[in-house]
């Protein structure tokens, strides 16, 4: 069975129609005096979903987050969770709990107090609750830490104490809000599947707000990828990646080739477009009509370059090798076109040992498979 | 950075020191003077520390002071905590940069005009003066100075705690109490701090506000001082530099101590 990415995914509620939405955007606007932060967006999201809200800052994600955690009201719209309209419920009346960017920790409280707070604002026994600190501190890995002040830790064990007193009330839904945003590189990395497996664990479902595509990619089961208010595409990551259905989208995420062009014909099986210097390209998948100006976009691992025009291949360009760079684990081209479109190719390293090598100023070909880019409308 | 001691910073610090320290030493000096002449040398004594508190007169002016300074410091910090809250929080309200201009005028507002407006007031609205009266004065000008204290401190305040603890069930009320004023407590009470300092030693307002029956320290010595300065009074001045001495090294050494801590604490988290 073909699939697009590399996963096959069991859990997909929102290709079964008779799949109970859990959380809904619905026609949700938000305006702060003149700035419309939120367009008339509608979302769905699935119980034990992991959800990430991307985009650039500005973009709306956060002032979504913030009116599911009840911090600002939808200017029009409304929002339900698990049935119920959130309309005039106060921060400290729903079931959701967030993990703030800066953290929050209380400074004067102690590891184990910051934890137990929400606890005993629900008025949970006191044995109860020392209990579910402990199991909390167990769970975050930092049960020696309990009467250390937040002061007293490194970021990633902050990062961790937010985690755990974020969860301790068993919400129904966890709020993110760049959650690996203060941690290093290799501290966020390992934190990425250890956010997943919690998930898994505890079986929440969780909301996280990034601008990181890679965390992103790594850590959701959906993305919506956001932009002005406004969400451009609600898809899994081998969908946003593989099949963006907009320019914007396509740019977003990854690098991309675009070449713009014309449907000069259309079969039922393939679609022959004409670049706009005369470029002729065949793809399988385009849905644009004859004559229809489009965009061509497609993904530099995709792309093979070579000295000499491969036998077998659909789609051939002819250029000269411009850039080069050896990365370890894969190179990248940049072979500017005979029309003077510049191409970004890049080659998986797969063996120590290569046949064709190449260098600077080298004539060569670049070449695609007719399924390997996706079609946009201009 | 030049770290000889050249003459010429050996002259301008004695100079500045001398400037700034010996009319004090001075006077702790012949507090402890055998001889009544304050200007003349008679031996050792500490017979006019007794005198002092057998002074029936300074000492009920101190218990004046010490009450007015502990109502008014208290009273003024409340006000002037809420009156920092709405300033920082309810930023958007009509006529905020009036408003938050008006609470610091009096930090500038000379004294005399303070106390003649207020004393007007008094008279005005036919308030008796005395004890009452001083202390609503006190309240007055120290209060716009809690509100600086308090307001600098909740300016750095991080709003994501106050929204933290709402969000895991606080409502508002319960929020400010178990969040917001642990958290900016020390800068309170050295808004308080402040506040009963400048009440102790304030003599002009205190003048115009008062009555009878309600003779505060300054105004007493001054009175006296007017008669010829007693061994007396040096005794009952010496007593309050001791008390604001120790208090002020207690509170930096506290202070210095905690920030070590801090530093240390930090310095370790992020190696363990």
């Amino acid at each position: 069975m073909k699939s697009l990415g590399s996963i096959r995914r069991d859990f997909a509620p929102w290709n079964d129609p008779k799949a109970k939405p859990y959380i809904q955007f619905d026609g949700v606007t938000k305006r702060f005096g003149d700035f419309t932060a939120v367009n008339n967006l509608s979302l769905t999201i699935f119980e034990r979903e992991f959800f990430a809200l991307l985009g650039a800052s500005g973009c709306g994600k956060s002032t979504l987050l913030r009116m599911l955690a009840g911090f600002e009201e939808p200017t029009a719209g409304r929002i339900l969770l698990d049935g119920q309209d959130l309309r005039g419920i106060p921060p400290y009346r729903r079931p959701v709990n967030m993990m703030f960017q800066s953290y929050a920790l209380f400074p004067h409280m102690t590891v184990e107090n910051n934890i137990a707070f929400g606890l005993k604002q629900e008025g949970m026994p006191k044995p109860d609750i020392e209990k579910r600190v402990a199991d909390m501190l167990k769970l975050v890995k930092l049960e020696q830490f309990a009467k250390r002040k937040p002061h007293q830790l490194s970021g990633g064990q902050r990062q961790r104490v937010a985690l755990a007193r974020s969860v301790a009330k068993r919400p129904k839904v966890l709020l993110l809000d760049e959650p690996l945003g203060a941690l290093d590189k290799k501290l966020r990395e390992e934190t990425q599947f250890e956010l997943m497996d919690l998930q898994q664990e505890l079986g929440l479902t969780f909301v996280v707000v990034t601008h990181d595509q890679e965390e992103a990619m790594t850590m959701a089961d959906r993305i919506a990828i956001m932009d002005k208010g406004e969400v451009m595409q609600v898809a899994t990551p081998a969908e946003v990646y593989e099949a963006p259905t907009s320019r914007f989208v396509a740019h977003f995420v990854g690098n991309v080739n675009m070449f713009e062009g014309k449907v000069a014909e259309r079969t039922d099986k393939a679609t022959r477009i004409t670049g706009a210097t005369g470029a002729q390209i065949v793809v399988e998948n385009g849905a644009a009509a004859t004559g229809a100006d489009i965009i061509f976009a497609i993904r530099p691992e995709k792309i093979r370059v070579s000295s000499k025009k491969p036998a077998d291949a659909v789609n051939a360009l002819e250029g000269e090798v411009y850039d080069i760079a050896y990365l370890g684990d894969m190179t990248v081209y940049h072979v500017r076109l005979d029309d003077g479109q510049i191409v970004r190719a890049s080659a998986l390293n797969a063996a120590r040992v290569t046949e064709d090598p190449l260098t600077w100023n080298d004539r060569a070909w670049v070449s695609f498979r007719p399924d390997a880019g996706v079609v946009l409308a201009r | 950075m030049n770290a000889t001691w050249s003459r010429f910073n050996i002259t301008s610090i004695t100079l500045g020191f001398a400037f700034l320290y010996l009319p004090i030493v001075l006077l702790v000096v012949f507090s402890f003077n055998e001889s009544k002449l304050v200007t003349v040398w008679g031996g050792f004594s500490t017979k006019w520390y007794v005198s002092l508190f057998h002074n029936q007169g300074l000492m009920d002016a101190a218990w004046v002071t010490i009450r007015v300074g502990l109502i008014s410091a208290t009273v003024a910090t409340v006000l002037g905590t809420m009156g920092a809250l709405a300033l920082t929080r309810y930023t958007r309200f009509r006529g905020r940069v009036l408003f938050s201009g008006m609470i610091f005028a009096p930090l500038v507002m000379p004294d005399v005009i303070t106390g003649l407006s207020l004393l007007l007031l008094f008279v005005a609205i036919g308030m008796d003066r005395g004890m009452t009266t001083v202390i609503l004065a006190h309240i007055t000008f120290t209060m716009c100075f809690v509100a600086v204290v308090v307001q600098s401190r909740l300016v750095s305040f991080d709003r994501s705690l106050e929204e933290a603890a709402m969000d895991l069930g606080a409502p508002p009320v319960k929020t400010f109490f178990q969040i917001t004023l642990p958290v900016i407590l020390p800068a309170i009470v050295s808004g308080w701090m402040l506040a009963f300092t400048l009440s102790l030693d304030d003599l002009v307002i205190a003048s115009f506000a008062s009555g009878p029956g309600a003779t505060t320290l300054p105004m007493k010595i001054y009175s006296q001082v007017r008669l010829g300065v007693t061994p007396e009074i040096n005794a009952a001045c010496t007593l309050l530099i001791a008390i604001v001495t120790v208090g002020v090294i207690i509170a930096s050494v506290a202070n210095k101590r905690r920030e070590v801590q801090r530093q240390l604490d930090e310095r370790a988290a992020q190696r363990g």
